[in-house]
Formats: structure tokens, sequence, C-alpha cells
């Protein structure tokens, strides 16, 4: 129990840090970690279903895409959403994510495993597909610009540390939000389908249910990721909802550690920071994240959350063999 | 359905009536009729691929029947689906040990109790704040003498050990009929022993229906012992009938 303690406090520290430190950086740094916080909400949706539920999803920028749209269009043709009516903006772009997912669930729950992932890489390559053609709505290939700029309520969100500020609330209420989810008793049913779904059949489970349950809920943060994303890019093009989204999410929580919350938002920290800080440095950037990505699949499939426990275990195997030394030394 | 329940005597708890299922052209379980009574000690043997575990898997709904039906507690849930079936009180284990092998002991036994409960659905409070769940589980945990290891992940247990939590996810439920397959799979002659002890203990209210391949632990737990053979019901006797039966004896026991 206190073991837990002490992990809460040292992640609610470095949120604290990052809410006091962020702020005093240039402004390349402030948008920066704005947009990585922004994604990472994505990332922690996705984590609810691959990290907790075993659910392997590669559409999850469907949601995030479909509320970016929604947000630009809302806001492009009837200004809806730039002043005080951003907060129902927010639970309309979380309504939005979620009752698509609650449409996508249906096709998708009923498999598993590599055709739940090819379900869900289809039904997401549709969004992309409609971004890209319905020129008259979205705009196609060009996107959306959002003219009216952010929101002002009283906040000026147009101010890129305001906005920071909302951002980070809206990230750390996600992570909170989601923590108390993963620990609450439906959250421990998904830790049973990840890990058993017969068996939790067996034990009075109605599976299907619950997943399609954690679908949608990871369908709503999807959406809300998606909100804060168009007032954080300020443009909206298919490329916010092509497959690439997907698979950068994915691969967050890969590199972060499934699973673990925490680890998805780490996972976006540093896919952010590669790539923008290796773009400026070398041309050749997207090899170092294509390198990350192969070591931690291959060397720390517990993803950097798992740095502590794989260490523990080497030195307890390091301890071992100490001691078998000696014990084969005497006599 | 309600016909057959007189006053005198109490409704089955399980009743399987000319139950059939088939694979492609494998017909794996051929006209099962049975019935358990509450209480019942229940045994079905016979010789691997005989369709035991087929059967298992019908009456917990996992495969979907070909023809026939099944009751539960007067109740037809032929087409139910497992965890409906659940619901009316009935629990199994595994031939296969299927436990949440990454979560700890004590958590494998909270899913356990939770599966019924409708506090499952809640997702805004902490699980460790059910202090009754918790409460369950530790008792659980106690009387089969796990207690000490309430934190250490399944996987690390020993074989045996995961067998006996295997029936401890079962009983969490309190359920009235448990469907045990094979508890005695894998383990030392000294752990199938241990095993015959644990289940004659259980409430003897608790109607079993046992899978053994360890004719120790039937003929110790059983009253009545059922022999399947190919998928058909052969006979159904007391283990003293069972044991003096030739035609038993020629199939499944080896003629010697």
């Amino acid at each position: 129990m206190s073991k837990q303690t002490i992990k809460i406090a040292a992640v609610v520290l470095c949120l604290v840090a990052l809410a006091v430190i962020v702020p005093r950086g240039n402004s390349f740094v402030v948008l920066l970690v704005t947009r990585a916080l922004a994604f990472a909400i994505l990332a922690m949706s996705l984590d609810i279903l691959l990290g907790f539920t075993g659910l392997a999803s590669l559409g999850q920028a469907a949601y995030f895409g479909v509320a970016a749209y929604l947000t630009a269009i809302l806001a492009n043709r009837y200004g809806f959403g730039l002043h005080w009516d951003f907060w129902l903006m927010v639970p309309l772009g979380m309504l939005t994510g979620a009752a698509l997912a609650a449409i996508f669930g249906l096709f998708a729950i009923r498999a598993t495993g590599t055709y739940f992932l090819m379900i869900t890489l289809a039904l997401g390559q549709c969004v992309w597909g409609l971004a890209y053609r319905w020129n008259s709505m979205t705009g196609g290939d060009n996107g959306i610009t959002m003219k009216g700029g952010r929101p002002q309520f009283g906040l000026d969100l147009t101010n890129d540390v305001t906005f920071f500020y909302l951002v980070f609330a809206f990230f750390a209420a996600t992570l909170a939000a989601l923590y108390v989810l993963v620990r609450s008793p439906f959250g421990k049913s998904l830790l049973g389908i990840r890990e058993r779904e017969l068996r939790m059949k067996i034990l009075g489970y109605n599976v299907w249910l619950h997943k399609y349950v954690a679908f949608i809920i990871a369908g709503a943060f999807g959406g809300l990721s998606g909100v804060l994303w168009a007032h954080t890019n300020g443009i909206i093009t298919p490329e916010t909802v092509v497959l690439t989204t997907s698979v950068d999410a994915l691969l967050m929580v890969v590199l972060g550690g499934a699973g673990t919350l925490v680890g998805a938002a780490i996972g976006s920290a540093i896919v952010f920071g590669l790539r923008e800080f290796g773009s400026t440095l070398v041309p050749w950037w997207q090899y170092v994240l294509g390198a990350v990505y192969v070591l931690t699949i291959l060397y720390l499939p517990m993803g950097l959350m798992g740095v502590p426990e794989r260490l523990r275990q080497w030195r307890a195997t390091q301890k071992k063999r100490t001691t078998k030394n000696l014990a084969s030394v005497p006599s | 359905m309600n016909t057959d329940t007189t006053m005198n005597e109490p409704a089955p708890v399980l009743k399987l009536t000319n139950l059939c299922k088939s694979f492609g052209g494998l017909q794996a379980t051929r006209d099962v009729t049975l019935r358990v009574m509450p209480g019942d000690r229940k045994a079905i043997i016979g010789p691997n691929g005989a369709g035991k575990t087929t059967l298992f898997n019908l009456i917990t709904g996992i495969h979907p029947v070909t023809s026939g039906q099944i009751h539960l507690f007067g109740q037809d849930v032929t087409n139910w689906p497992s965890h409906r079936r659940t619901a009316l009180g009935m629990a199994r284990t595994f031939q296969v040990t299927s436990l949440f092998p990454k979560l700890t002991v004590i958590d494998n036994v909270l899913l356990a109790i939770e599966g019924l409960r409708p506090t499952k659905f809640v997702m805004w409070r902490f699980q460790s704040s059910y202090k009754d769940v918790y409460d369950k589980a530790h008792t659980l945990l106690e009387q089969a003498g796990f207690l000490d290891r309430k934190d250490t992940e399944v996987r690390n247990l020993s074989h045996g050990e995961q067998r006996q939590l295997e029936i401890v996810l079962g009983l969490a439920s309190n359920p009235k009929i448990l469907l045990l397959d094979e508890p005695a799979a894998g383990l030392s002659s000294g752990e199938s022993t241990e095993m015959a002890h644990f289940l004659m203990k259980l409430d003897p209210t608790l109607a079993i229906l046992l899978i053994e391949h360890d004719m120790d632990v039937v003929f110790d737990v059983a009253d009545e012992i059922s022999v399947l053979h190919f998928g058909e019901l052969l006979e159904t006797g007391t283990p003293e009938q069972i044991k003096q039966s030739t035609r038993v004896q020629e199939i499944y026991l080896g003629t010697d």
C-alpha cells in the first residue's frame, strides 16, 4: 500500500514540477509540451484498451480526428466553442468520440487479437477516407485552418502559457480519472479479461459488455484529446486521422509501458521531444525514433516503466550468481 | 418442466436431457441424460477423448449444444451465455489451470467474488474501498491456507497451489453446484490425497460434479460414478458397483 502512495507522490511531484518549470521556458518549449500533453491523453485512452484490456486497437485516431474536425468545423462555421461555450465543446467532443466508438465497437469487439487489430484499422481508415474526400465539409487534403483562433472566456487561451495550463489541467484530470478507473472493480475486470477471458465468462462477467464499455470510454477520452489538439495545432488535416496517428499512439504506449497510464504520457513526451529536437539536428531523425522503438520492443517488453523492475531482476540474478560461485568455491 | 418437481422430491440442481454435441463428423457427446440433486457428489470417469470436458463445456455454455436440453435449478438454460448460467449458482474449474497469472492471489479471488456482484461495473471507486469483498476474500484465502501468499503473483505459485486456487476461485461465488474438471491433474499422489480431503470438507449441501482420472480421488469423493465412453454414458453406479463392473474394467481400468 505504501509503495503505491510513493508512486502517486512521485507522479504528483513530476506534474507539479512540469506546471512550474514549463511556463518559464521559451514559447517553443511551451507549445511542444502542450502538444505532447494533448496527445498523451489519446495515448492514455489507448492504454486502457491495449494495456489494461489487452485489445490492440489501430483505430484510436478516428475518435481523436472526428472530435478535432468537429471542433474546427463548429468553430469556423458557427463560431461555436470559441467563448464560454468551449466548455460545451469539450463534453460534445467526448460524446462524439464515445458515440463513434459505440458504433465501431459493435463491429470490432466481436473479434480478438489480430482480427481486432485489422477491423479497427479498417474502421479508422474509413474515417480518414471521409476526411480526405468530403471536400465541402473537411476541406479535403488542405484541411481546416481554425480562423477564429483559440477560445477566450475571461481566460485568454490565445496566450500560449494560459493554454498550456488548460491542457495541463485536462491532462492531469484525465490521468486521475483513468487511474481511479483502472483501480475500480470495473478496471480490475478489464485486467481479468486481458489475462484470461474464458475464466471471466465462467466467473459471471459479461465479457463482451465490459470490453464494449472500455472501448467507449477510450473513445470518449480520444475525443477529449481531439478537441484540445484542434486548438493546440490550429489546423486540422487528414493527417490527424490517418493510420500513422494511431500507430504513433500505439508506439507511445508500448514505448512507455503498456498498462501503466503514466507510461503512455512518457512515451508521448519522448516521441514529441525526439521529433521536434531531432528534426532540427539531423535529417535522419526518423531513424533514431525507429531505433528507439525496435530496441524498446526487443529489450524492454514492459517499456520504460518496466526499467526499475528489469533492474531489480538483473540485480537478483547477479546476487544469485555470486552466491552460487561462492558456494562452489570451497571443498 | 415444473411438473416433475413434486413436494416430496427437491428439484434437481442440474438436469441434462438427451444432450448431443457434434464437431463436424465427430460426435463428442451422445444422448447424455443426467440429474444432479442438491448435495450430490457425482463423478464422471472415462478414458481420454471420451468427451468429459466437452460435456462440461456444454453445461457451462462454452460450446452450443447440437441437440438436447440443459436445465439449471429448473430453468432451461440451453441457449444461455456462460455468465448468466454462473449467475444462477454454477461454478467450474478447468483441467488446464485458468487463473490470472500476472495478478496476485488476492486479486484473483477478488475478481471471482465480484463476478456476481453488480458493483463489478463501478468505475469511480477503488476496488480496495469495498471492505466486504475484501473480508470475504480474506476468509476464503484463510480457509484454503493461502493468506500468507495473498500478494504473490499467481504465476509464481507451484502447480499444486495453482490447482487449489482454481477451486478457491470456483467457490468464491457461493455456488450451489460446482463442476470440477480434473482437480488433481498433474498432482503428486500426496497432493492428490490432500485435494481429496479438501473436497470432502466442502459444504455438504454443495452439489459436485467431478471429472477425474485419479481413481483414489474419485472413490474418496464421489457417491456415484458415471462412465463416459465415446461421448455416451455407459454405466452409472456406486463406486463399489463401478469397481466390480466387468464392462467398465474392459474399457477403462484395463483388463488384467
